[in-house]
């Protein structure tokens, strides 16, 4: 296998996907989801409120089925794979939650990073104490590793669920609206630490995590966001690379570009 | 159409049924309540079903994760109940088999004593009791819990970790649970023996201690211990299973919690007393 296909190989495939995460809720599903996130892409997912962002990444993470469509997970159709399996592929894929990262509100901060690493290597507390505190380290959340999550801010709590993602060093990270309630301060911080994922970062040796972001305003984005793509009216919309995104004149999606949504 | 949206339509229509306002004919009624009773007989015998292939097929699975659990919640349900388990244990005895010893010795029927010791308090009243107060102290807040994590998304978080959350939350505590009752039990039984010969003594009932015990164990059959082992640990079962799956087998939102755990108290008490007469009837055949 050449390099070229190694960099661009798809490792989520969802095509002809409808999907929704709550289909007794009696909200619309996103109907015409094709969306191929091959290796060291960038996307950034695009929508209003309520359109089904968190939705989509729930099911590209293989939380919850489409409700019509083919999901793949590198190279392999979800429908034909044991669970053991599925389990298995499903951990090379980080989710970081919007809204304070989903914590568990019972364990410390250092807990819940290393629950994922207890879990799935059986290590106990002492054994994955090295590995936590570099996860930590490396988000800047150390020195409230004794804390429990209620006792931290909003925006810590959300790298907190970063640092937790990243414990199994996945291979693609998903975020829903990870800037969600930030200052600028915190915003800069998200930005050079996902464009050094993106990039390779020492810490996994080196190799790019492949990224795609949920996003509510498309503005911080357009600078670091190399495939770009919409959720309007139920529909998946593809915008292509950051060219496009310029030039694209369709009203609602100009506002997620110039003025956020409103 | 397919399967999957075919089971959602269906999924809708059960629930609206459930959330439409209750229907006045006493028919449309019964038939509600009884689709209503048909619907969680069916998702707790479910629930009890995956519940317990997980934890046989995840027995070595995450242990040193998994029995640190089981561990806290055998120190949260039982060892942290051992005073009000003494506490009850002492008035039980003092209260009904002291007044039992006593009455007995009246009618001149002492012979009988171990007798009735070993039906109310071994068999039944010392089983039920523990576990109504891990039902109290444990099972309510375990509603509460995992429905708060529920509604907070962190079952789906665990499952973003590729953690199984029947095997990180309902596992630990239904194996807690099953050996907190046990043990409790046994200390219940034991604290009520004494203290109700306790009380007799204080009445002046002419029974030496070691007559008193010569009946006891005269009265009890191997069955007994086996009967109780299996009562307890049943017990624990359906509690844990219970209160787990009223806090997690549904979406909740934070405000449709309390209801939860109402609803699990009342279904405890009701699978437990008919578990206890399964074990009533399966002991009336041996």
């Amino acid at each position: 296998m050449s390099a070229d296909s190694q960099t661009h190989d798809p490792l989520i495939e969802l095509i002809s996907a409808t999907v929704s995460q709550s289909p007794l809720d009696g909200s619309r599903p996103v109907e015409g989801v094709n969306w191929t996130l091959a290796r060291g892409d960038w996307w950034v997912v695009g929508g209003a409120p309520w359109s089904g962002k968190s939705d989509l990444l729930a099911t590209a993470a293989g939380l919850v089925s489409p409700l019509d469509g083919t999901h793949r997970l590198f190279g392999r159709d979800v429908e034909q794979m044991e669970d053991d399996e599925f389990v298995r592929e499903r951990m090379r894929i980080g989710l970081v939650f919007e809204n304070g990262g989903r914590l568990f509100h019972n364990l410390t901060v250092a807990e819940n990073v290393a629950l994922p690493l207890g879990y799935h290597r059986n290590l106990g507390a002492v054994e994955a104490a090295e590995q936590t505190a570099a996860v930590l380290e490396l988000t800047g959340v150390t020195r409230m590793a004794d804390s429990l999550p209620s006792r931290i801010g909003r925006p810590w709590r959300q790298r907190v669920g970063l640092a937790r993602a990243l414990a199994l060093r996945p291979e693609v990270l998903l975020l829903d609206n990870p800037l969600g309630g930030l200052d600028w301060r915190q915003t800069v911080w998200w930005h050079e630490f996902l464009g050094a994922l993106a990039a390779g970062h020492p810490h996994f040796d080196g190799r790019p995590v492949t990224l795609a972001v949920a996003v509510e305003d498309f503005r911080p984005w357009t600078g670091c966001g190399r495939q770009f793509a919409a959720l309007k009216d139920n529909r998946w919309q593809p915008l292509g690379g950051r060219e496009s995104l310029k030039d694209t004149s369709e009203p609602a999606l100009r506002e997620l570009i110039e003025a956020g949504h409103p | 159409m397919q399967p999957q949206e075919a089971t959602s339509k269906v999924l809708q229509n059960v629930q609206s049924i459930m959330e439409a306002p209750l229907p006045r004919g006493y028919l449309s009624y019964t038939g509600r309540m009884l689709l209503r009773f048909v619907l969680t007989v069916q998702g707790l015998g479910a629930f009890a079903l995956i519940t317990m292939g997980v934890a046989i097929t995840k027995l070595n699975v995450a242990t040193h994760v998994i029995r640190p659990l089981i561990r806290g919640e055998i120190h949260r349900a039982g060892v942290r109940l051992l005073p009000v388990v003494a506490f009850v244990g002492a008035a039980l005895g003092f209260v009904i088999i002291g007044q039992t010893v006593a009455l007995l010795h009246r009618l001149g029927a002492q012979e009988y004593i171990g007798k009735v010791m070993v039906t109310v308090v071994v068999r039944e009243l010392g089983p039920l009791v523990a576990a109504l107060l891990v039902l109290a102290r444990v099972g309510t807040a375990t509603v509460i819990e995992l429905g708060t994590s529920r509604a907070h998304g962190e079952v789906e978080a665990l499952e973003a970790l590729g953690i199984d959350p029947i095997h990180y939350l309902v596992v630990p505590r239904m194996v807690g649970m099953a050996v907190s009752i046990f043990a409790l039990t046994m200390y219940l039984i034991i604290i009520a023996v004494f203290s109700g010969y306790l009380f007799a003594f204080i009445q002046d009932v002419p029974l030496l201690p070691g007559d008193y015990v010569r009946q006891l164990a005269g009265a009890l059959v191997w069955e007994d211990f086996v009967l109780l082992a299996l009562k307890t640990v049943g017990f624990g079962v359906v509690i844990s299973i219970v209160s787990c799956f009223q806090g997690l087998a549904q979406p909740l939102r934070i405000e449709e919690v309390s209801g939860a755990t109402t609803r699990a108290v009342l279904h405890s008490i009701v699978a437990c007393v008919l578990l206890d007469a399964v074990f009533i009837v399966v002991f009336l055949l041996m």
